[in-house]
């Protein structure tokens, strides 16, 4: 695989060039068409990025082809810091809202409902999502000893999705969103998305459909389950009837009940395969490589894989406890729930066992501390997920702090550690170099996060807790208590 | 069992994936679809009318349901905090769903009424004024923005078309409808009554109503807010039955 030969594709050139002059021509006739501001604008970015697309193309029809594609891993490994930067912030900055809430400015594309998604969609699908493009084309090839189909596709699906992610963005800070949380993006957005996302899963297929190794490597088996299913997702929790298909306005088709219960269908999954699944790839291949060990057992990674997708689609219902949504609905998402404990565990132990021989790798090298630690965070939150999956701890537990405090454990102690231990093993690999700039600061990195994240943690689960508690406070006359501040709020004006 | 057979085929990991994945969602979502039961038979239930609905789609365009419920559970102290636990029925009309998942501020589903609409003017405003401890951002560009309701007979019309009982009436006066609702005392403003019972007809955000007056985006989110949760007649809704679920 390291030959070097000069190739020019012309028929994916021509295909490359073809595509980029349609999108550039909708994006100019949006830009002048559209009803709304924001079509306006997204016409505008459309046309200037397959402009830009459409001449590098142009000259640079012939490619230098050695061994696998990395290139475009390597423009999503920076995207990934890039936004991680952006989504962080943007958490950082709704937090002091809630404080103060002066920092919102009192102007519309400042307030508080308009940034944090702006914060949920930055971290989970700018950040998480890069760091899971450029992993998994970088796992993909590696385990299948096959370079990357396509001349063009790749980099579509990498630079697609940055654009993807500027639509959305400047969409929510606009105000127009479907108004679901994970999926606020409006249709046009929607449909933009659907195309990067397939040719993603092609690229991904044709890789595997390349190799040279017989078995498809257990990572593999993850990231494509997140692939489709995110799809899968998407498409139906995204269906929606724009006002005009000039503007950026729609309505999605389900409402009420069958809407709460299909958003959560997909907001449950949007944890369960883009947060865990796709994650758990990133475990299956990083951890083993790092401390030079094979996955701890083989068999538990196949009752972990299918088990953990058959089970992970039916908790949706956990998120709508004690509402609207029928009781037998209700019943079935906790029971799932909370199976869905043993796979999560199960997959918990195969990826720490792994390192059974080579626990001294954690004192040595804290990259490896940052992997370990992300799997006992996932642990530690697929066990509270569970518990609050029962009827009665979700009672208290739902509206309140306790949800952020849960999220955070898994977002920001599996998702956000596993993502930075991976982008540690990846980037020397990537541009060449012998090791990390520092291994020092990566200290620095693994302790300040551990002790941030449990500190955000716990102070959630005070702050939620006793929110649960005081809005179920009777005074010994058996009305409800009320409290400052939330009196001249909420309960006086009932008693009143 | 011989797992070799998804290792070696990725058409065949591919389908077994997709059939794994598909059961869960089938067996939870389409029932919803199928049984009579999910959606309560209750009495008063109406689309929205066009300024209420204009309100609703700025109370989706700031994103109020990252702080706000709409969802009253049946626990005591919410039933006794907010009123009726919410039915499935109060959102059937409801694109998007607003049930929300996180309690910033206080429940919405019931809100209709319990203030008045000088209180919304001044909170929308300032929170602060009225709620000294609010940490709610202020909005007060709503009242300084005139509402643009130039495709509001789009609107309806898409809404009627993803099942929303809008007749071709309703459409046909829909922007009618949304002067006539801030016109109190016209004729307009009673035949709007006549097409939305109890839709509540005044000038919301305390500026007099008169000839040639327009709304602005604070009369349609107070319209809106004002009406949350006061359709269903609970007085004849009964739970057991065909509503016993
Ligand atoms: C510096 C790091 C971070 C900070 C300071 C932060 C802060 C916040 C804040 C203040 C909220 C709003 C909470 C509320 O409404 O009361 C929030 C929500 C959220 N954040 Fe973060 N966050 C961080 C990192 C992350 C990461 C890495 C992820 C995901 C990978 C994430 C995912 C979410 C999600 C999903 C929500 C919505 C939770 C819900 O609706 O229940 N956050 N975050
Ligand atoms: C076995 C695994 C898990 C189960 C059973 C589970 C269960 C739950 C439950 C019961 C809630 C509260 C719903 C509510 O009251 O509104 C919740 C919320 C949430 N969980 Fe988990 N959880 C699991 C793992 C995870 C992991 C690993 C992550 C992150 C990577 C995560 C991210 C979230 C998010 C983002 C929410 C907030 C959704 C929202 O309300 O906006 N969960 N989960």
């Amino acid at each position: 695989m390291s030959a070097t030969a000069a190739v020019k594709p012309a028929l994916s050139n021509a295909l490359a060039m073809g595509s980029a002059a349609v999108f550039a021509a909708l994006g100019v006739f949006l830009a002048v068409n559209g009803v709304d501001p924001v079509m306006n604008l997204h016409g505008a970015l459309l046309a200037l990025a397959s402009v830009l697309a459409l001449i590098y193309i142009f000259t640079h029809q012939t490619e230098e082809r050695s061994g696998y594609l990395d290139g475009p891993i390597r423009v999503a490994t920076l995207a990934a810091v890039f936004w991680g930067v952006i989504g962080f912030a943007a958490g950082d900055f709704i937090a002091w809202q809630l404080a103060f809430p002066a920092l919102n400015f009192d102007l519309p594309w400042t307030t508080f409902g308009r940034l944090r998604p702006l914060h949920t969609s930055a971290v989970i699908f700018a950040f998480g999502g890069n760091v899971l493009l450029a992993t998994s084309f970088y796992v993909v090839q590696r385990t299948s000893r096959a370079r990357m189909p396509g001349r063009w596709s790749p980099w579509f699906v990498i630079w697609g999705y940055q654009l993807f992610i500027v639509l959305a963005a400047t969409s929510y800070v606009l105000g127009a969103t479907q108004g679901k949380e994970y999926a606020e993006p409006e249709w046009h957005v929607d449909i933009f998305l659907t195309i990067v996302w397939v040719t993603y899963l092609l690229v991904f297929l044709g890789t595997l459909w390349k190799r040279e190794e017989p078995h498809i490597y257990v990572a593999n088996w993850f990231y494509l389950a997140f692939i489709v299913t995110v799809a899968m997702l998407h498409l139906v929790n995204g269906l929606s009837v724009p006002v005009s298909f000039l503007g950026s306005q729609s309505y999605p088709v389900m409402a009420g009940v069958q809407a709460a219960m299909t958003q959560w269908w997909y907001g449950h999954n949007a944890v369960g395969f883009f947060l865990t699944a796709g994650f758990l790839g990133i475990m299956y291949y990083f951890v083993p490589k790092r401390v030079e060990r094979p996955v701890y057992s083989y068999r538990l990674s196949i009752v972990h894989f299918w088990s953990l997708i058959f089970l992970y689609i039916w908790a949706g219902p956990h998120h709508l406890h004690y509402t609207a949504l029928p009781d037998w609905a209700q019943t079935l998402g906790m029971t799932f729930s909370i199976m869905l404990w043993m796979p999560s565990w199960g997959g918990m132990i195969n990826g720490l066992m792994t390192l059974s021989g080579a626990w001294d790798r954690l004192r040595t090298d804290p990259v490896v501390r940052l992997l370990v630690v992300s799997v006992a965070f996932y642990g530690m939150s697929t066990f509270e997920g569970p518990l609050m999956s029962i009827k009665a701890v979700n009672s208290l537990s739902h509206y309140t702090d306790w949800t952020i405090g849960h999220v955070h454990s898994g977002a920001l102690g599996w998702v956000g550690m596993v993502s930075f231990g991976a982008i540690y093993c990846l980037v020397p690999w990537l541009w060449k170099r012998e090791g990390l700039y520092s291994i020092k600061l990566v200290e620095w990195h693994f302790w300040l996060s551990t002790i941030g994240i449990v500190l955000y943690i716990t102070s959630m689960w005070v702050a939620g807790i006793t929110q649960g508690l005081m809005w179920r406070a009777y005074d010994n006359l058996g009305f409800l208590k009320s409290f400052a501040p939330s009196a001249g709020f909420c309960s006086s004006s009932v008693a009143s | 069992m011989n797992h070799g057979i998804f290792e070696k085929n990725s058409l065949i990991l591919l389908i077994g994936i997709l059939i794994v994945v598909s059961i869960g969602g089938i067996v939870q979502i389409a029932p919803l679809f199928m049984l009579s039961s999910t959606i309560e038979k209750v009495e008063g239930m109406r689309p929205y009318s066009p300024l209420e609905q204009a309100g609703r789609d700025i109370y989706v365009r700031e994103g109020c349901y990252n702080c706000h419920s709409q969802m009253i559970r049946s626990l005591r102290d919410e039933v006794e905090r907010y009123g009726h636990y919410s039915l499935a029925a109060e959102s059937m009309y409801d694109h998007p769903f607003q049930w929300s998942s996180k309690r910033t501020g206080p429940d919405l589903a019931r809100i209709g009424g319990k203030y008045s609409d000088a209180w919304h003017t001044e909170h929308m405003r300032q929170p602060k004024s009225v709620v000294s401890a609010s940490i709610m951002p202020a909005y007060p560009h709503l009242e300084t923005t005139p509402l643009d309701y130039s495709n509001i007979q789009d609107k309806l019309k898409t809404l009627q078309f993803i099942g929303v009982p809008y007749t071709d009436e309703m459409i046909a006066k829909a922007a009618a409808d949304i002067e006539a609702q801030i016109a109190p005392d016209t004729p307009a403003a009673k035949e709007l009554l006549a097409r939305y019972p109890k839709a509540q007809v005044r000038k919301f955000d305390g500026q007099s109503p008169g000839e040639g007056v327009k709304p602005t985006e604070l009369d349609a989110m107070i319209a809106y807010l004002q009406m949350l949760g006061t359709l269903v007649d609970f007085t004849k809704f009964d739970a057991s039955g065909p509503n016993l679920r």
